[in-house]
């Protein structure tokens, strides 16, 4: 723990704020800089890093939540599953994410199997414990949980385990990037790259970022002086007109990441397209097993089709996860949308950006 | 007793009753009112007002890093009485046994029971067991309700939080609801939390002489601190101002926190009390619960304003943050 506090230390805090503020002042317009990723929003509000920034420098909270960015249709898929008498294991975020008609939370509530896992291991272990029953993993993630969620498919061909399957939805980073910066309608002036995702695919991966017509990348981790090393990082290159992949997170993030996980990844899965929560489809976005691997596949192994489903018009998580609009902008925020009965599924996990504001944020200036 | 574990037969009320009354009960139990087994314990009168409570204890697992159900179950109902003012004099104990529960486990929550009961002061007077069958309870519960005296001066109400009042906490938070996740998830590390269960009741008789400056006292049990001081200032047009850098918290129970990513402030705690008192007595309350083991790392943790209900934090980087309640299934049964 001592290690960690060397990243919280007040004075060193103090002096980063400084900094940032003089370099907002020589700035002398507005940067919207993207916190990509959901872990970064819940720093940033759990420290109250907003509070300690100058005007000029706003944050926008980007899609990286995976939970988020699942569609209702994944989740009425997984009730499908369940109610035809299969046990479903989940990590516990998506419980309450509200599918077209109703959640997980919903469907256990009725008398259906569903097991809440800390770790992708323990569905492993659930399947080698039943094996009269079948068991599907609700496969979610970005690159950082999907190396371990795959490894599944390792241990169920190693220990036989025919009961078990993935009802996959995986996400891929880089092409959200893409997709967001080619939106005409959203100004974002930089990147606060993810810590961990980064850890896997590599700094390389924001190369097609950067440079000419690119905007600055800056790699930051989690700890709240890491936060604002990389708002530093990020303003420096504003001041200069420059676009770089700046890896502020080097003590975990190399240049090419973690060649295992890229290669576990690469052995069992496909790029494909794939549907965004209130984004739409974006090409080569997701994941899917490879062919040798279908039997593994829940959607194709039980025939169960993953359709977009239908979501509360009113709830504005679409433009929320694209950084459109805050979700103070929201009508249902803090009224009828609140985390014990949330409608969009921004409210829901613990990473989602309405939960982080709806959580620590609520704070009058 | 020949038997290892609990059978069916226990709870029926014949012999096998009996037998488990007279190996197991009476012998820790039966020097007070139980002595005869009456169908209820005849108690003398007391001075001035009574506090009266009760708790059921069903956590999961019963032997948990720094202690079990048993001393939980005395605790839990000592401090609830103590955080209203009162000092424990009498408890009931229910027990409510699955068939299978191995006797070695009942014998080692019995004999809890029965040492946190001593060092606490109090006696158990009356009592009841149940056996249900295999699958129909985990193992044990157990059910204490507790009876105490009030002390003279403590008049406890938010409705007597004002602007100016200090928040004191007895020691760090959030040891025992650490304790018993981090055994559930298997998470064995040295130096990892313990619980805090242990009794408040002398902290709260330590302060007597200014019992009337404490104006609202609980003892942060589910939902943790951030539950409690939440509900302190609810619908009141105050704030509660946390500092963090100010707020005690064990190493353990931070390592833990961080690599479940919960937040301490929400965990609970079985063995602190927490009180919000006037500016002019705050550094006299803590010198008493200093004075005391159980008080010795007591410190102050914030300030009451004016506001709009909400607790606040400054965080350790400078920031301001809300402080929330927690939502969700976060720590099911660890009480």
């Amino acid at each position: 723990m001592k290690y960690i506090d060397g990243f919280r230390n007040p004075a060193a805090a103090e002096a980063l704020r400084r900094q940032i503020a003089g370099l907002g002042e020589a700035l002398g317009r507005e940067a919207a800089v993207m916190e990509v990723c959901g872990s970064h929003t819940m720093a940033i509000g759990r420290y109250g890093i907003r509070d300690l920034l100058p005007a000029n420098v706003r944050l926008i909270s980007g899609p990286g939540c995976p939970v988020c960015v699942t569609e209702a249709g994944y989740i009425d898929a997984a009730i499908a599953l369940a109610r035809r008498g299969v046990i479903l294991a989940t990590f516990g975020d998506m419980m309450a994410v509200p599918g077209s008609a109703s959640s997980l939370s919903d469907c256990r509530g009725d008398g259906c199997r569903i097991e809440i896992c800390y770790s992708p291991a323990a569905a492993l272990k659930l399947a080698l414990g039943k094996p009269g029953n079948e068991v599907v993993f609700l496969a979610i993630g970005f690159e950082t949980t999907i190396a371990p969620v795959v490894s599944l498919v390792d241990g169920a061909l190693r220990h036989k385990a025919k009961n078990l399957s993935l009802l996959t939805a995986f996400k891929r980073i880089p092409p959200a990037l893409a997709a967001l910066l080619a939106d005409p309608e959203i100004r974002i002036d930089a990147f606060l790259c993810p810590a961990h995702v980064s850890a896997v695919i590599g700094a390389a991966a924001y190369e097609p970022f950067s440079g000419r017509g690119g905007v600055p990348c800056v790699i930051a981790g989690f700890e709240p002086l890491d936060i604002l090393l990389g708002i530093r990082g990020v303003l420096d290159q504003l001041l200069r007109g420059a676009a770089e992949v700046d890896n502020q997170y080097s003590r975990v993030v190399r240049p090419k990441g973690n060649p295992k996980a890229r290669e576990q990844i690469d052995r069992f899965l496909e790029p494909v397209d794939a549907a965004w929560r209130g984004i739409g489809t974006i090409p080569a976005s997701g994941y899917s097993l490879r062919e040798p691997y279908a039997v593994y596949d829940a959607a194709k192994k039980f025939a169960i089709p993953v359709e977009s489903g239908t979501t509360n018009p009113a709830c504005i998580c679409g433009d929320v996860i694209k950084g459109k609009r805050s979700p103070a902008d929201c009508a249902l925020f803090a009224e009828s949308c609140t985390p014990d009965h949330a409608i969009g599924p921004c409210m829901v996990s613990a990473e989602g950006t309405c939960a982080a504001y709806y959580k620590y944020s609520r704070v009058a200036s | 007793m020949k038997e290892s574990t609990i059978r069916l037969a226990h709870g029926g009320g014949g012999g096998l009753s009996r037998q488990l009354i007279e190996t197991e009960i009476i012998p820790r139990f039966g020097e007070g009112p139980l002595r005869q087994l009456p169908d209820a314990a005849v108690l003398p009168p007391t001075d001035g007002a009574m506090v009266f409570t009760t708790d059921s204890f069903v956590v999961q697992p019963l032997d948990f890093p720094g202690g079990n159900i048993g001393d939980l179950a005395v605790h839990g109902t000592v401090n609830d009485i103590a955080a209203c003012g009162g000092v424990p004099l009498w408890l009931s104990m229910g027990l409510i046994l699955e068939e299978g529960l191995s006797l070695e486990t009942l014998r080692r929550a019995l004999d809890a029971v029965k040492s946190a009961a001593e060092a606490c002061g109090v006696v158990v007077v009356t009592g009841d067991t149940k056996v249900v069958g295999s699958g129909q309870c985990d193992g044990m519960y157990i059910n204490t309700s507790g009876i105490g005296r009030r002390l003279n001066g403590y008049e406890l109400s938010t409705d007597r939080i004002g602007e100016g009042d200090y928040v004191l906490v007895s020691g760090p938070i959030g040891d025992h609801g650490m304790a018993v996740l981090s055994v559930r998830k298997g998470i064995e590390i040295a130096g990892g939390p313990l619980s805090d269960s242990a009794p408040v009741h002398r902290l709260v008789q330590s302060a007597g002489a200014w019992a009337k400056a404490v104006h609202f006292m609980r003892d942060p049990t589910r939902g943790g601190l951030a539950a409690v001081l939440n509900e302190a200032v609810e619908g009141r047009a105050l704030d509660i101002e946390l500092t963090e850098n100010d707020i005690p918290v064990s190493p353990g129970t931070r390592a833990v926190a961080e690599m479940l990513g919960l937040d301490p402030l929400h965990s609970a705690s079985e063995g602190r009390i927490v009180a919000v008192c006037a500016a002019h007595a705050a550094v006299r309350v803590l010198s008493a619960w200093r004075e005391l083991p159980e008080g010795r790392t007591a410190t102050g943790i914030g300030l009451v304003r004016s506001g709009e209900g909400r607790v606040i934090m400054r965080t350790l980087t400078g920031g301001k943050r809300l402080v929330d309640v927690p939502r969700g299934e976060l720590l099911p049964r660890i009480c």
